[in-house]
């Protein structure tokens, strides 16, 4: 194997490769640490993280940005709660629609009003969670416990967390679509040369509009999730959830200037991040050392900018990945 | 529909007679009516205006099927203006289009594209990330179950590219391919949709004689298989070679339009000049013969320079009120020795003296400082800042030094870009117009500029007339040369001989990364540079070198 092609392949999966040496770590320091409760309950936790995720891959493989996703989240999760008594499908619904609708707005804001991306998801930002707490009164709001409700977030199918299987289907389905559909790849034909792509004949804006609608309605199922975790609609959740997703999304591989991406990799960089809090969380329980969650946000930054500037450093060299696959 | 096909069939009746009646119909008249009668597409009297200037007016444009037909005229005749509102990317204010029999009303690319005309526009316009696959398929893909194919996709990349006599791993990304492979792989695109009208916005620019021998031979193809194409470009002889017919635009009007045949070079030119050409026989470009007393000392020598493979062994000078010509093929190392000079990649080896002092640029900041400018190949990418104006982009290199303590010095500003928008002839609508809105030779310009306002003593200019019409070229030229008379050293880098040839006041040839060959005004023959430039036998370095 050539070196130039030894980079570029270590560019592309090099999330993966550490988020691998990460988890060696963990099982050879901790007792528990591969233990089947900690296993579900990393999953079950950072499933909603990987639904933003998701739809953020897509709108920054566009070249766009969505900041609204974390009180999204946080409106859907009430929308949810309040909707819950009607019946667990009706409340799932519910929040994801609540979703949609910030997403559709979105989208009609980048998409017919040419408003900058990061302008427009700002306003829905607080739009969405203004709104979350006026339906929510300034409180949580308890879900209905008989209709079931709660199961979507609490209960296992064949030994697995429900919300992690949700996150499985939506990534399997992400992946179909970035790499085997006409939509997907104008994604990143978009984020490339989004002129280009228009005078090549794609529907840009349509494509746009897509990506912004479905991170939208992720960040609603997300919500959902959430609230059926906890057993409430938080209103004041989500705070710092789209810093998350973007991190994961980078730490991915992804390009926040758009064209190249990777659905796989961002799973990888939600994964990292979020087993990197796991592995910060039993170094505490060791009783070695004791940071607190201040000190963990500061590794987790550290820990991010290592990964940015390792990446800058192979992609400069290497070349980009140009499929998933 | 009985009555339409009857009124049809008196109509081809009716033609027939009258074609037969005439005894003696003039070439003009029977072009007029087989154009009436087979056109694919004809656009009448369209108008098109931008901010209330207007770019179009009552311009007409017929094309015949299987025809193939040049578009030509000056920067801002309002060619790239005509095929964009073709296609859908302008709405025109006034005028009718018919394609293939039907009113032709689209309102963006795609539309045009599925009702079957493709566009290969001028600056390629690809997604240089992702693959040479994708940038052919995307918008036609091939699907299984409804999903991509990408084994069939990736067949059929090859197999169009094939007809270029193009070889690439089709998977990966366009930007790891040079410059003509791209606009291969461009127009591959544009074929692959088997459209009925293929409009090639200067598809030879970028492309070597041989890929441009293999590109005509498949517009002949094309042309024996019905389809129609649209040929702009600045190259007069290439016209003669493959179009049947040429429109001629001037000021947003389509002035002419002729069987190629019937028009010599000098007709086309004076009718896109809209005057007689003033230039002598015998000069191709609008440098006239300089007075050599101007020519002061040498102002940069640079000694066996090298970097990588690309440069390996490059050695000229230029001095002030000179024009020193760079000849080469492409990949010569003729840019690459220039961005040594200008500080953007620093040398493995050699020396520079600039003004009589060791120079050894870190950053091109270093080069400005010293007084030089460069203007680079390609304008798009590493020249203009399309969205700000044109006040702004001539501004930007001299920003540090306009402004007190940080704030800018509006007047001056103002003051200096008004009097290089009057020397330099830049047409535009005002000093804050935005520079995308303005044609390849005033945006060249606009860079002229950008480096006169910081008055160097050094401009290296890199293939300053590329892209640029035959009128806005003389006149680049002419602007160069009046420099160089008023004490600017100026280190020009061509791909076109004759420029090269008759505007350097020293020619030095560079052949694979080594300058082979250094030849005086008087010397400088186009056998004599062509011939190093091949093979690099030329009288050495050494025993030229002043």
């Amino acid at each position: 194997m050539t070196r130039p092609r030894l980079i570029s392949l270590l560019g592309s999966y090099g999330v993966v490769l550490a988020l691998l040496l990460l988890i060696l770590f963990g099982w050879a320091r901790y007792d528990y640490f591969l233990g089947l409760f900690n296993i579900t309950s990393v999953l079950r936790y950072n499933s909603m993280f990987a639904l933003v995720a998701l739809g953020m891959c897509f709108v920054i493989m566009t070249g766009g940005i969505d900041l609204s996703v974390g009180s999204t989240a946080a409106l859907g999760s009430v929308v949810a709660a309040l909707a819950s008594p009607q019946g667990a499908w009706i409340g799932l619904g519910a929040g994801v629609g609540a979703g949609l609708c910030v997403g559709l707005i979105n989208a009609i804001l980048v998409t017919r009003l040419k408003i900058m991306p990061f302008v427009a998801t700002l306003a829905m930002m607080l739009a969405a969670s203004g709104t979350a707490l006026l339906l929510a009164d300034n409180q949580s709001v308890s879900v209905s416990y008989e209709s079931g409700f709660t199961s979507i977030g609490q209960d296992n199918f064949i030994g697995f967390p429900i919300p992690a299987w949700i996150a499985i289907m939506a990534y399997v389905v992400g992946w179909v679509v970035l790499n085997f559909t006409s939509t997907g790849r104008g994604v990143l034909a978009v984020g490339g040369n989004e002129d280009a792509t228009r005078l090549m004949g794609l529907p840009a804006d349509r494509i746009k509009f897509l990506v912004y609608l479905a991170s939208g309605g992720l960040a609603g199922l997300a919500g959902v999730i959430l609230a059926s975790q906890f057993g409430a609609g938080q209103p004041i959740e989500g705070v710092g959830w789209e810093l998350f997703a973007i991190a994961a999304v980078v730490v991915g591989g992804t390009l926040l200037t758009g064209g190249v991406g990777s659905v796989g990799a961002t799973l990888a960089g939600v994964l990292l991040l979020g087993i990197l809090f796991n592995v910060l969380n039993f170094e505490n329980g060791k009783g070695w050392i004791s940071l607190s969650a201040y000190w963990q946000s500061v590794i987790r930054g550290l820990f991010l900018l290592v990964v940015v500037i390792l990446q800058a450093k192979l992609s400069s060299r290497g070349s980009v990945a140009v499929r998933d696959y | 529909m009985i009555l339409r096909l009857a009124s049809a069939l008196i109509g081809r009746w009716l033609f027939f007679g009258i074609s037969i009646a005439m005894p003696e119909p003039s070439d003009a008249f029977r072009i007029g009516f087989a154009m009436n009668t087979d056109n694919l597409l004809s656009m009448t009297a369209i108008d098109k205006r931008f901010a209330g200037i207007p770019a179009l007016s009552g311009a007409s444009f017929a094309v015949g099927r299987g025809e193939v037909h040049a578009l030509i005229g000056q920067n801002g005749a309002g060619k790239s203006t005509l095929i964009k509102v073709l296609t859908g990317y302008y709405k025109r204010d006034a005028g009718e289009v018919v394609f293939d029999g039907k009113p032709f009303e689209v309102s963006s690319p795609q539309q045009a594209q599925a009702s079957g005309i493709s566009t290969i526009y001028q600056e390629i316009n690809l997604v240089p990330y992702r693959s040479i696959t994708e940038n052919i398929c995307l918008g036609r893909e091939a699907r299984r179950c409804g999903l991509l194919d990408w084994k069939r996709m990736h067949q059929e990349a090859e197999a169009l590219l094939q007809r270029f006599n193009v070889r690439a791993d089709v998977r990966r990304p366009l930007m790891e391919f040079n410059t003509a492979t791209q606009q291969m792989v461009a127009i591959a695109r544009a074929i692959g949709f088997s459209a009925k009208l293929v409009i090639m916005d200067e598809p030879t620019s970028s492309l070597d004689e041989r890929e441009v021998a293999v590109l005509f031979n498949v517009i002949r193809q094309l042309k024996q298989e019905g389809v129609s194409v649209v040929f702009v470009s600045h190259k007069l002889d290439e016209l003669y070679e493959v179009c049947d017919r040429v429109t001629i635009m001037r000021d947003g009007r389509t002035v002419k339009t002729a069987a190629m045949n019937e028009i010599d070079k000098i007709g086309l030119v004076s009718a896109m000049l809209g005057r007689a050409i003033e230039r002598a026989e015998g000069h191709a470009t609008a440098f006239s013969d300089r007075d050599e007393k101007k020519i002061g000392k040498v102002l940069l020598s640079a000694e066996n320079l090298a970097i990588n493979q690309i440069v390996q062994d490059v050695s000229f000078n230029v001095r002030s009120g000179e024009i020193a010509g760079f000849a080469g093929l492409l990949g010569a190392g003729r840019t690459e020795t220039a961005r040594l000079v200008f500080g953007i990649d620093r040398p493995h080896a050699g020396s520079m003296i600039f003004n009589g002092q060791t120079f050894d640029p870190h950053k091109p900041s270093d080069a400005i400082a010293a007084g030089m400018g460069f203007c680079t190949e390609d304008r798009k990418s590493e020249g203009i800042v399309p969205d700000m104006s044109v006040a702004e982009n001539m501004m930007l290199a001299l920003m540090p030094k306009l402004s007190k303590s940080g704030v800018i010095d509006e007047k001056a500003q103002r003051d200096i870009v008004e009097r290089f928008i009057r020397q330099l002839g830049i047409k535009c609508s005002g000093s804050d117009q935005k520079v995308r809105e303005l044609s390849g030779g005033n945006q060249q310009k606009v860079l002229l500029g950008r480096w006169l306002a910081m008055n160097p003593r050094l401009l290296i200019l890199d293939e300053p007339t590329r892209g640029i019409d035959v009128g806005a070229k003389a006149e680049i030229q002419a602007l160069i040369k009046t420099l160089a008379d008023q004490g600017l050293a100026v280190l020009m880098i061509s791909s076109e001989l004759e420029e090269v040839i008759e505007g350097a006041d020293r020619v030095f040839v560079l052949r694979e990364g080594i300058s082979v060959a250094e030849f005086d005004r008087d010397e400088a023959t186009e056998d004599a540079v062509m011939s190093a430039m091949a093979h690099g036998s030329a009288p050495t370095v050494a025993e030229a070198a002043p």
